[in-house]
């Protein structure tokens, strides 16, 4: 038998896959803004906090990491409405990408943060610095560095995980994929074509934040 | 209509747990062994073989799980095979599973010291005596704890195959939330069941992680 791919048949839908390429990133860039301060919060709650608050963002962390990114996504979009939270699909794919980033990026940062020496610590009180002065300058730069080789490889994690998103028909790269081989019966093509972009996706912001962290976030 | 009792939600979900499981094993299983077959041909063979697996491996860790399941699942049906969604499920989780063990045990197996490699093939071991006698007995010890850690990732992964419509722990929320109008509990379970299978096994990771290297500070 022969088979007969047609790939014009989904290129010539760019304009949607264009718009996919954009919200993947959108979901992307919040994720890693947002999702990365909530998790150098719960790294420094999860060490420094009352019991109670230790044991409630430790809660978060392990139900994050040990639940599936749809169910998730799911419970939000489809849970939370019954109570009372009615979210439309890009808010709710907007808040599960974040909590979702949060909780790995929180062991991740913990991880860095651990490891800080104590000299420097003391060093830095004795210079009148208050604690959070210590925690900012002496205590992150140096730890996102040791780090950030795993954050980087996270947030891609996180980035090809957006796919889900689709399924609650939030416009992303999967979804336009989706639509295009609902409209064209081009399947295989249709996802085909996504993967590639989604490769090229992983490749490229793999390069930037390698290339961005050391000049934004910690120095050379 | 049939009313759902809570203890009816828990039991179906529960029933279809049991394909969660099993997708997890026979990925992890089949990846294991695909994995651990790459892993030879990478260090058995040439630069060539070692690319091309590389090729491989990036293929699968810099695409989402979900477009390698719909690949799977149209791409065989493109032969004109008519293939089931377990089926799909499996193939993808399969290859999958093995691109990322592959690359983790290749990991394990750099960590090996050159001096093991170079004192074994003085002492005239053929490549199969050196990798039984020398290399993977240290290598192992380094990979137990992120194979563990990796099945976590395996089972999440599973849930992906709801959506070329298997029905596994996923899927049976999604089927029982759409007739009992109650997704707030249903997807709580299904959360809680997959942390109930998941948790255990990061715990078990983790003690693993602090055993081969010792206490930390």
């Amino acid at each position: 038998m022969r088979i007969q791919l047609d790939f014009a048949a989904v290129l010539s839908q760019w304009p949607l896959l264009l718009n996919g390429i954009a919200w993947t990133i959108a979901l992307t860039t919040v994720a890693t803004l947002i999702g990365m301060l909530l998790g150098i919060l719960c790294a420094q709650m999860r060490a420094k906090g009352p019991v109670a608050v230790r044991f409630g963002v430790g809660a978060y962390i392990e139900l994050i990491r040990n639940t599936p990114f749809i169910v998730q996504l799911f419970f939000i979009f489809f849970g939370l409405p019954v109570a009372g939270v009615r979210l439309s699909p890009e808010t709710a794919a907007f808040i599960a990408i974040v909590l979702n980033l949060g909780a790995y990026a929180a062991e991740i940062v913990r991880a860095g943060v651990e490891a800080t020496p104590r000299g420097q610590i003391e060093a830095a009180v004795s210079l009148a610095l208050t604690p959070f002065q210590v925690f900012t300058r002496v205590v992150l730069p140096p730890a996102l560095k040791k780090v950030w080789p795993a954050t980087v490889s996270q947030i891609v994690i996180v980035m090809l995980g957006s796919s889900v998103c689709g399924q609650i028909s939030v416009p992303e790269l999967s979804y336009a994929a989706n639509l295009i081989q609902s409209n064209n019966f081009r399947a295989f093509e249709s996802f085909i074509v996504a993967a590639l972009l989604y490769l090229a996706l992983s490749v490229v912001l793999r390069k930037f934040l390698n290339w961005a962290g050391p000049r934004l976030l910690f120095g050379r | 209509m049939i009313e759902f009792s809570l203890w009816d939600i828990l039991r179906n979900l529960l029933l279809a747990l049991r394909w969660t499981a099993a997708l997890s094993l026979v990925a992890f299983i089949g990846g294991g062994l695909t994995g651990a077959l790459l892993l030879y041909a990478r260090l058995a063979g040439g630069r060539v073989t070692d690319r091309l697996i590389g090729l491989y491996v990036q293929l699968f860790q810099g695409t989402p799980l979900l477009m390698q399941l719909f690949l799977a699942y149209f791409g065989i049906a493109l032969f004109g095979i008519d293939v089931s969604a377990w089926t799909a499920a499996a193939l993808a989780l399969t290859l999958y599973t093995s691109a990322f063990l592959t690359e983790i045990w290749r990991g394990c197996v750099a960590s090996v010291p050159k001096g093991q490699w170079e004192a074994s093939s003085s002492l005239a071991l053929s490549f199969v005596e050196q990798m039984r006698y020398v290399i993977l007995p240290q290598a192992t010890r380094v990979a137990i704890a992120p194979t563990v850690g990796f099945l976590v990732q395996v089972i999440k992964g599973t849930a992906l195959a709801s959506v070329i419509g298997f029905v596994e722990l996923t899927k049976a929320g999604t089927m029982i939330s759409n007739t009992t109008f109650k997704p707030f509990t249903v997807f709580g379970f299904v959360a809680l069941l997959y942390f109930a299978l998941c948790f255990p096994v990061s715990l078990t990771a983790r003690y693993l992680e602090r055993k081969t290297y010792g206490p930390r500070h």
